[in-house]
């Protein structure tokens, strides 16, 4: 019967070929597969992996109308603040959006399109089927990218992130650092001027820096970097009404994602929650230095120390990090106490880089990126105080 | 002193086609079967050859590691087949039953007189010593370790299980017969669960100490109740006899005669009318099942929905097994099945599946394994629904890899392949757990003993 069969015969013709794999993953996409269970439980639940990665898209959507709304809020706020005085009217425009369908949706068509295409490649060279893991990896990255960024750096990065990142360590499930932000790694050290200062985080500063229409692209945390006053509300940053990445400035859509996220059991609030919490204990600790006036206001670090502990929270990418970057369960701790731990040391470590770092004042990838590598370490205590307790059992017993 | 078990993690899996509380007498099979496989690690040497006529309780084959250990004919017949498969390895011994049973007698003996290695040598000779199983490893029980402690659960909480409580009612005087025996084989005790509001005839026992049990499956696996009761270190022995063959062993002692005849629960949404019949173990299924089974595309269980095995109608019931599960085979292809929203299928999750919103309601799975194999991805969604106090996936990636000191120092002596039988239903990388841990087990007990 139509398609369904025809596609069938398809499989059955290419099964064992080496373009299986590629095959597979489009006929997987339109049908569930008709395999049925051999030797272990007859009945299997209803989630595979394809499911639970798409829910983590669906918790990234909002960011991503969001993010390309804000690409031409931003724009045209930096060439009149006066739109700034009423947000909401001069924010949902069609002149916005359009924006952000010329400069932001090829982000998300080149991130697919190249890091798709080396899946594939692999999958067919080595004969495994594709895996998921990008489907979510590719949604992330036009969204922690500034909306500047140039789509063959782009490119470029996927490539080095996905091979690199991942293929290298035997695909998805596998990798010890986050490919997502690998590749935003990668753009960082590799490309600095374009990942960084006043000017790539609004559409088209680049271009007419120099020129007698020059905008500024400054971010909220740049401006404290140096000292300067922030010209954003509480509610502008909550909100996401600020230049940033393309999909991080929101809190407010990023915890409506945490808590869709929580709620389909996807993400574990475990991170999430010690995120928040290691960042706002990092945020109180520096407000206790300033105002112990062991840090004075001529100092370079004067600005991002003052900031209040819960504003550190809602700038910069820290909300959108903890909710969907360090709760990647491949490159995290996997065991329920690691996750504390591991997501403590995140926001709290992701603080103080971002008010130490003299070059670039934001350290949540660099945060995350860090505890990766130590994720396995903090599962190994955790699991050798299992260990421990069941050899004390036996010395109990013997004793 | 009785101690109660609460387990909190866990998952019910409630699907359609529980057996309703009538029992039918299901005439006797014509040909039954003894498989090797059903005792898993025993290698098998043939005593009765083809053509030898037996009687019931009359050893077919002995363990190669061990002679005393024999396994009995179920019925009395004629050995007619034993089926070989590659290297000539034993599958099935087939017997055609005598129309009337004859049964070996091996003589009334009173338990509360006989000594631990008289009850032993009992045991051994009239084929009941296989009931007797041991952790670690989930192997007939090696006659010569000491257990520290006998476990019998009589709670059944898998999928669609017997209800123990109907089962063995009117069986009291077997249970206590065959516990007050069992009880000589171990210095430690002997500790039987029963569910925490069952009118179980287990509860009256004597002799034993008596746990109650509460909570989700796997709070009737034996494991569970183990690590929550007496857990096992390294160098420990624990055997554990499930109820329904105490029955068995009682009733040796009280007349003196091997009758495997035990009351099976015919399960899931293929039956018509799921119900309980009695039959002899290694029956045909068709029998068991006659008149009553639709066999259109129907995954045949022997045994629960979890860990069972498959079986066609033309093959028979296992030895152990008190349970035919039948249920819908999944091979059809399923539109966007990976992404739309489902209410029709269980979820431990809420990732667009409905299951949470009604957790009375029960479904009608199919045998489809709802997505492809993956590496391990998720992590803490085992947790909860494993009770024991074990790093599931970690313990899952050291039996995969095989490192021995790791399988030991994570808790591989505790568990049984079944204990993973939740894992492995809700895992979205559709890894095999049980496989996994029942060769773990196996490499475990060939190195370490």
């Amino acid at each position: 019967m139509g398609l369904k069969q025809n596609l069938h015969n398809l499989k059955e013709k290419y099964k064992g070929t080496k373009m299986a794999p590629a095959f597979n993953a489009i006929h997987t996409f339109l049908y569930l597969p008709n395999e049925v269970t051999h030797g272990g439980t007859h009945i299997k639940a209803a989630d595979d992996l394809k499911r639970t990665m798409n829910i983590v898209i669906m918790a990234l959507i909002p960011c991503l109308i969001f993010g390309m709304f804000n690409a031409g809020y931003q724009h045209y706020a930096a060439i009149d603040g006066s739109l700034r005085a009423d947000v909401l009217a001069n924010f949902f425009t069609w002149d916005n959006l359009w924006i952000g369908i010329i400069k932001v949706l090829p982000l998300v068509i080149v991130s697919y399109g190249v890091g798709l295409a080396v899946e594939f490649v692999f999958a067919v060279i080595k004969g495994h089927e594709v895996e998921e893991g990008y489907l979510v990896t590719g949604m992330l990255v036009p969204l922690i990218v500034p909306v500047d960024t140039p789509l063959w750096m782009l490119a470029v990065a996927v490539i080095f992130g996905v091979v690199i990142g991942k293929e290298v360590f035997g695909g998805t499930g596998m990798n010890i650092l986050n490919p997502a932000l690998t590749i935003r790694a990668f753009l960082f050290f590799a490309y600095p001027t374009w990942m960084s200062g006043d000017k790539v985080w609004v559409y088209d500063a680049v271009n007419r820096a120099g020129t007698a229409d020059a905008i500024s692209g400054e971010t909220i945390l740049g401006s404290y970097a140096q000292n300067q006053e922030v010209i954003y509300s509480t509610w502008d940053k909550f909100m996401g009404f600020i230049p940033g990445s393309v999909g991080e400035t929101s809190t407010l859509l990023i915890l409506l994602g945490a808590a869709f996220l929580i709620f389909t059991k996807i993400g574990s609030w475990r991170i999430i929650v010690s995120t928040f919490l290691g960042a706002a204990v990092m945020g109180l600790i520096f407000n206790q230095v300033v105002a112990a006036d062991v840090i004075t206001e001529s100092s370079k670090f004067y600005g991002l120390m003052n900031t209040v502990w819960w504003e550190h929270l809602m700038i910069g990418g820290l909300a959108f990090g903890a909710v969907y970057m360090a709760t990647d369960p491949v490159t995290a701790s996997q065991t329920n106490k690691g996750k504390w731990i591991y997501g403590f040391l995140i926001g709290f470590i992701s603080i103080m880089i971002r008010v130490f770092n003299p070059a670039y004042p934001e350290g949540v990838f660099l945060a995350i990126l860090l505890m990766n590598v130590f994720a396995p370490t903090i599962d190994h205590y955790v699991v050798q105080g299992n260990v421990k307790k069941r050899l004390k059992r036996t010395k109990v017993k013997t004793a | 002193m009785s101690k109660d078990i609460r387990i909190k993690k866990g998952l019910d899996i409630k699907l359609v086609g529980e057996a309703e509380k009538t029992t039918t007498n299901v005439s006797l099979s014509s040909v039954y079967a003894v498989k090797p496989e059903d005792f898993h690690g025993i290698t098998p040497k043939l005593i009765a050859k083809e053509g030898t006529a037996v009687k019931a309780g009359e050893a077919l084959f002995h363990s190669k590691s061990d002679e005393r250990i024999l396994f009995p004919s179920p019925v009395s017949g004629k050995v007619t087949e034993v089926i070989r498969g590659a290297r000539r390895k034993v599958l099935a011994v087939k017997i055609a039953a005598d129309t009337k049973q004859t049964y070996a007698d091996f003589g009334k003996k009173d338990a509360a007189k006989l000594s631990g290695d008289e009850v032993k040598n009992h045991l051994f000779a009239s084929g009941c010593w296989p009931f007797i199983k041991q952790r670690p490893y989930d192997v007939v029980a090696n006659p010569n370790q000491a257990p520290k402690a006998i476990f019998v659960s009589g709670y059944a909480s898998a999928p669609l299980a017997a209800d123990l409580d109907y089962t063995l009612s009117g069986k009291e005087a077997e249970l206590q017969t065959a516990v007050t025996a069992i009880a000589k084989l171990t210095a430690g005790k002997v500790h039987v669960s029963v569910g925490k509001n069952s009118n179980s005839p287990l509860s009256n026992l004597t002799g034993v100490e008596l746990h109650k049990v509460s909570g989700p499956h796997p709070s009737g696996n034996v494991s569970t109740q183990i690590a929550k009761i007496d857990p096992i270190n390294k160098g420990e022995v624990v055997w554990t006899v499930t109820p329904q063959d105490l029955v068995i062993i009682g009733e040796l002692f009280l007349t003196g005669k091997f009758n495997a005849e035990r009351t099976i629960a015919l399960t899931g949404s293929k039956f018509e009318k799921p119900q309980y019949v009695t039959a002899i173990a290694g029956a045909t299924i068709s029998d068991i099942t006659a008149g009553n089974l639709n066999n259109d595309n129907t995954r045949i269980i022997s045994g629960n929905v979890l860990s069972g095995k498959q079986v066609k109608e033309d093959g028979f019931i296992g030895y152990y097994d008190n349970q035919i599960t039948a249920i819908p085979e999944g091979d059809d292809y399923e539109f966007f099945g990976w992404n739309k929203p489902v209410f029709n299928k269980i979820s431990a999750s809420r990732a667009l599946t409905f299951s949470w919103l009604n957790p009375k309601k029960k479904y009608d799975l199919n045998t489809n394994t709802n997505g492809e194999h993956r590496a391990f991805v998720v992590t803490g969604s085992y947790e909860d629904v494993f009770p024991l106090d074990i790093y599931p996936m970690q313990l899952l990636k050291a039996f995969m890899y095989k490192d021995l000191d790791e399988m030991e120092a994570l808790g591989g002596y505790e568990i049984a392949p079944e204990d993973f039988a939740l894992t492995e239903f809700i895992c979205v990388s559709k890894q095999p757990h049980q496989k996994i841990i029942r060769e773990g087990l196996d490499l475990m007990r060939e190195e370490l003993g």
